[in-house]
């Protein structure tokens, strides 16, 4: 049972009071890369983590498909992901065990997945040791190897250097030829240019724009967005 | 006694542990037999328990919580009563026999040193939990992986637990002296033994047993620390 498209009509999430998204409305297609944008507060983690099944909406519909509960088939790489005190290899293993996969089977499949990412040289030493692009490609390794069909990526690249968010690029890129849909965050917006397919503008908990990439760096619709783009006018100077 | 008194039961005692004295040796044997067993068995049922309490969410985890560190602190003349009543011929587990028998004090230590595990397991556990949770809600896991997967990662700071239940376990002697019964080659401890040769007056024996006692629990702790450190250095 496929669980796209991914349908949100009217979500709301108010914690204790304070309405973080108040209203969203956004359907995602099950292909390509879609980039979330917008300014800090607007909600874009916060709906990456219901798309994920981590929080649940106050409000508001959402399904996947035609399911309401979040299925099998979705994870989410944070802005900091967690490492165990372990070694690379294992840390690739782990999300495995969920999904009832062998140790021996765990550790093959990690190997090879390691050299895709181009960590395999590092398979033996601890994981908390890596460096920011190294423990990111790690935890994009560690999603992908599940085989996700919906792979949420909260701002991946956030704190890496040019070389080291280029690497995690590519991997996105193997990634989304492999036919699993991305929805990701970013403040970079030369990245949503290289990346997206479509891209997702929010702000104040609403969707404002979700259109191509090109339409929308070419001709925002919303006054925000306007504004939001031309805060970063060395990335808009590529179109 | 006098200092010259006191000079002499020492160089004695030094001189038995020099010697490898046979008596030293047998009642330190069984010491470590017992204790080791008993923190082997804690660690099996504290470790996994604390992570249980640190992880899960049901009904009455508080207070579970705050009984498990309340009995931190239990008596262990207590716990020597109540599995003495519970073992003694008329208890209902006499018809085993195993009053007076090391089995016995090894039950009583292990009454001992789980709560103790388990509160210092759920304080580890817990900590690590908070750290890790989002993360492996989105990785899918269950309850169970996840008391899994955090005891595994917390096994290097877990040492402090599995010291903590070798010290009390070691150096406790009212719940042992009741169920053991500090016989002779029998259930004869070292702390039972010392507070026996003391009052008995026979102080080098005494001594000779209190320094092995402080010297194999300093040889232990000091050998976790270093594990520990070698391992924080290697995945920290």
């Amino acid at each position: 049972m496929s669980m796209f498209p991914i349908s949100a009509s009217d979500l709301r999430f108010v914690p204790n009071g304070h309405a973080v998204l108040q209203g969203l409305d956004l359907t995602l297609g099950g292909e390509g890369i879609s980039v979330v944008l917008g300014p800090n507060g607007a909600g874009k983690s916060v709906l990456l983590r219901i798309l994920c099944g981590l929080l649940v909406p106050s409000g508001g519909q959402l399904r996947w498909g035609v399911q309401q509960d979040c299925p099998a088939g979705v994870a989410m790489v944070f802005q900091q992901p967690i490492m165990l005190r372990a070694a690379v290899i294992e840390n690739a293993a782990l999300g495995l065990i969920p999904l009832g996969v062998g140790r021996a089977e765990r550790q093959a499949s990690a190997w090879a997945m390691l050299e895709r990412v181009g960590l395999a040289d590092r398979a033996k030493d601890s994981a908390r040791q890596l460096s920011g692009g190294e423990r990111q490609r790690l935890a994009l390794a560690r999603a992908w190897l599940t085989r996700p069909r919906l792979l949420l990526l909260d701002e991946p690249t956030a704190s890496l250097d040019p070389s080291g968010a280029e690497m995690v690029e590519r991997i996105i890129r193997e990634i989304r030829t492999e036919g699993c849909k991305i929805v990701m965050t970013t403040h970079n917006l030369g990245q949503a240019t290289r990346l997206a397919d479509d891209v997702v503008f929010m702000a104040n908990g609403r969707v404002r724009e979700h259109v191509p990439v090109g339409e929308f760096f070419r001709r925002p619709a919303s006054e925000e967005a306007r504004l939001f783009i031309q805060g970063e006018l060395p990335w808009q100077m590529a179109f | 006694m006098s200092i010259g008194g006191i000079g002499a039961a020492f160089s004695e005692a030094l001189s038995l542990i020099a010697a490898f004295d046979h008596q030293v040796l047998e009642i330190a044997l069984l010491s470590l037999q017992v204790s080791g067993l008993a923190v082997a068995i804690g660690l099996l049922i504290g470790l996994p328990a604390g992570a249980c309490l640190a992880v899960g969410r049901f009904p009455g985890k508080q207070t579970l919580a705050i009984v498990a560190n309340g009995f931190m602190g239990l008596p262990s003349v207590v716990v020597g009563v109540v599995v003495y009543l519970l073992l003694s011929r008329s208890g209902p587990f006499g018809e085993l026999g195993l009053l007076y028998t090391p089995t016995a004090m090894v039950i009583a230590q292990v009454v001992l040193v789980v709560p103790l595990m388990a509160a210092i397991s759920r304080q580890v556990v817990e900590d690590a939990w908070r750290e890790y949770a989002e993360e492996f809600a989105a990785m899918r896991f269950n309850w169970r992986q996840s008391v899994r997967t955090l005891l595994y990662d917390c096994r290097y700071s877990l040492f402090v637990a599995v010291l903590a239940g070798l010290g009390r376990a070691m150096s406790e002697v009212g719940a042992v002296m009741i169920v053991g019964g500090n016989i002779d080659r029998s259930t004869r401890v070292m702390t039972t033994s010392i507070a026996l040769e003391t009052s008995k007056g026979d102080l080098p024996l005494a001594i000779a047993l209190g320094l092995v006692l402080i010297a194999l629990i300093l040889l232990l702790n000091g050998l976790a620390f270093s594990v520990r450190n070698w391992a924080m250095r290697r995945f920290d």
